[in-house]
């Protein structure tokens, strides 16, 4: 059978009035102003996107300049990100990026999963922030619900927010110093994060991706001792971060390579949509935790940490000090820590005790409807969203009444930074492409879902 | 520039949604004067799209005066000066689903609309660069629709009878 009699057997296909075409950057001649607008990075200048017609040069030969490929195997990526560079010799023209290379549907597969499983699933999204991930999974299911959360299990939350929040800026700090050629940046950076990692294991029971934040409370409390740990970890990483300071922060090589680099303002950050530590590089205090608290960010004493050029060196400065801050948070979770329950007992969300489950039909009864069912959420859709390290992620979700969620998505701050990449890297070399890749911190689990 | 409409009473918000943010349910044609209205508001930010699929509840609560259809566009709006929310429902249409794209007023909505282009087939028109972003570019149907089976593509294993 020939392709056009396939085409015609399928009349719902919409190729035919779409532009279902290459995701690739190509040649200038076939590519349309507005596009190319955006693969220079030209679109935010001026008002909105008016294009200004001396940031393009339509007259460009295509044989003058080179299109390569940056990635989906290249290691500085943190992941299968592809950059499509074009390059007059050594600095970018146009960027595009193409992603899509660890999509798994995972929008997809939490329509099948119940409101108890689902928090397995969104906790794989973001693999450096996992319990950030599930608090707004939660949060968004507890608005559904209506349930009312436990103050302890609140404050368990914020703690492991702010401890995982810590884990994931050292990461950025261990693969950015790698980046820029700072190999024991990165030994050490993962090194202190091994130690919020055992926490987490000691806590959770799981390293990375713990499915302790759930619908309702948290998954277990906390382990007996836990004020000694959290205070070796605060006293280590603290004083840790000057060591960082000291490796770092006044090296003039790594300065070079960071200070007046990728320099965006804020009119473009807010235009581009960009939120975390890339929009407050460029002097907007926007972190959700101030502006719009949620859990009880409002009763913690803390900094907003903004920067004032907007260039690589400002989100290197904003990530290393909200390292500090954070710990500030912990350290006053740990004072002002409630006691009771650490969970919702409300048995139509919450599991019964397993000792119950001996003694009690009902708890029985509970038991396994909740693990076999799953509870009903009562109709409606809610967006709510947390500052994750990279920015907002915000989930939305459509419930129908059922025990499943009809429709679930994640607003991922990385997949909305990632846009700001055509503009970070006009003009730039393509040694300093790898340093904006690694300040826009993109996790790829989470861009592609 | 028109007067910012008096907000539709939500039709399936909870209350407890309620007090966070706001929806309004403008047509396609209305949408994108919705939209800059609200830019012009002090709404700067467009922080997400996202489309869903309704095809298993078409009647679904809505304020009167909104026709469903069966797809939705979700548009979530921020305003950092007043620190509120505001999302925009927009009806897309059932069998060839078209809105008009906010990249005009948004540029950052360039990727969220793509991404919903590609995974519910949804045109938004004035659009720079509609493709495929998490999908191939030659994967055929849209893996959000609810009529997308979950075992669509059948696994190939050695011995095994051909795809049922």
């Amino acid at each position: 059978m020939s392709d056009t009699n396939r085409v015609a057997e399928r009349p719902d296909r919409l190729t035919g009035e779409t532009s279902e075409g290459a995701q690739e950057l190509v040649e200038r001649v076939a590519t349309s102003t507005d596009e190319l607008g955006r693969e220079v990075g030209a679109v935010l200048r001026l008002d909105g996107v008016t294009l200004d017609p001396r940031e393009i040069d339509y007259e460009r030969h295509d044989d003058e300049t080179m299109i390569i490929n940056m990635g989906p195997a290249h290691p500085s990526t943190h992941g299968v990100l592809r950059l499509m560079l074009e390059l007059d010799g050594e600095f970018v023209l146009r960027t595009k990026v193409v992603i899509g290379y660890l999509h798994t549907g995972m929008e997809k597969t939490g329509e099948t999963l119940s409101y108890v499983q689902g928090a397995t699933n969104v906790t794989r999204m973001d693999y450096l922030s996992p319990v950030i991930n599930e608090l707004s999974y939660s949060l968004t299911v507890e608005k559904l619900l209506g349930v009312e959360v436990p103050a302890r299990a609140t404050w368990i939350r914020m703690l492991m927010s702010e401890l995982n929040r810590v884990s994931s800026h050292l990461v950025w700090m261990a693969t950015n110093g790698m980046d820029l050629g700072s190999t024991s940046m990165m030994i050490y950076g993962l090194r202190e994060r091994e130690l919020i990692l055992a926490f987490f294991e000691k806590t959770a029971g799981l390293r990375l991706n713990l499915n302790y934040v759930r619908p309702g409370g948290v998954a277990a409390d906390l382990p007996d001792g836990w004020e000694d740990d959290i205070e070796v970890i605060c006293n280590t990483i603290e004083e840790r971060t000057y060591e960082y300071d000291q490796l770092l922060t006044g090296q003039p090589i790594f300065r070079n390579r960071l200070i007046g680099v990728g320099a965006i303002t804020a009119e473009e950050a807010l235009a581009l949509c960009l939120t975390g530590p890339l929009l407050r590089s460029t002097g907007v205090p926007w972190d959700l935790r101030r502006s719009m608290p949620y859990l009880a960010y409002d009763q913690v004493d803390f900094d907003v940490i903004v920067g004032t050029y907007g260039d690589n060196f400002d989100r290197y400065a904003i990530r290393l000090n909200e390292i500090r801050e954070s710990i500030r948070i912990i350290r006053q979770c740990v004072e002002k820590m409630p006691s009771g329950d650490y969970r919702s007992q409300d048995p139509k969300v919450t599991p019964p005790p397993r000792a119950r489950i001996g003694e009690s039909m009902e708890a029985l009864i509970h038991h396994f409807k909740l693990f076999t069912e799953g509870f009903h959420v009562p109709a409606g859709e809610v967006y709510s969203a947390v500052e994750s390290p990279r920015g907002e992620i915000g989930c939305y979700m459509v419930s129908d009444g059922g025990p499943k969620p009809y429709r679930i998505h994640v607003r991922a701050p990385s997949f909305t930074n990632l846009q700001a990449m055509p503009l970070l890297m006009r003009g730039a070399s393509v040694s300093d492409a790898i340093t904006m890749i690694s300040t826009v911190d993109p996790v790829l689990g989470e861009v592609d879902r | 520039m028109i007067p910012l409409p008096p907000l539709a009473p939500p039709g399936v918000l909870t209350d407890e949604a309620l007090a966070c943010d706001l929806a309004c349910f403008p047509t396609p044609e209305q949408y994108l004067e919705l939209v800059a209205a609200f830019k012009a508001d002090g709404f700067e930010m467009c922080v997400d799209v996202c489309g869903v699929d309704y095809l298993e509840h078409f009647e679904r609560a809505l304020p009167a005066g909104v026709t469903p259809t069966r797809f939705e566009v979700v548009a979530n709006l921020l305003s950092l000066s007043k620190k509120q929310r505001v999302r925009i429902r927009v009806q897309a249409g059932s069998d060839s689903p078209r809105v008009p794209s906010l990249f005009s007023l948004y540029p950052g909505t360039e990727a969220p609309e793509r991404e919903t282009f590609d995974l519910f087939g949804i045109l938004f028109d004035g659009h720079p660069d509609l493709t495929r972003i998490l999908m191939p570019e030659d994967w055929e149907g849209h893996p959000l629709r609810k009529d997308y089976s979950v075992g669509h593509i059948p696994i190939q294993f050695k011995e095994a009878p051909g795809p049922r």
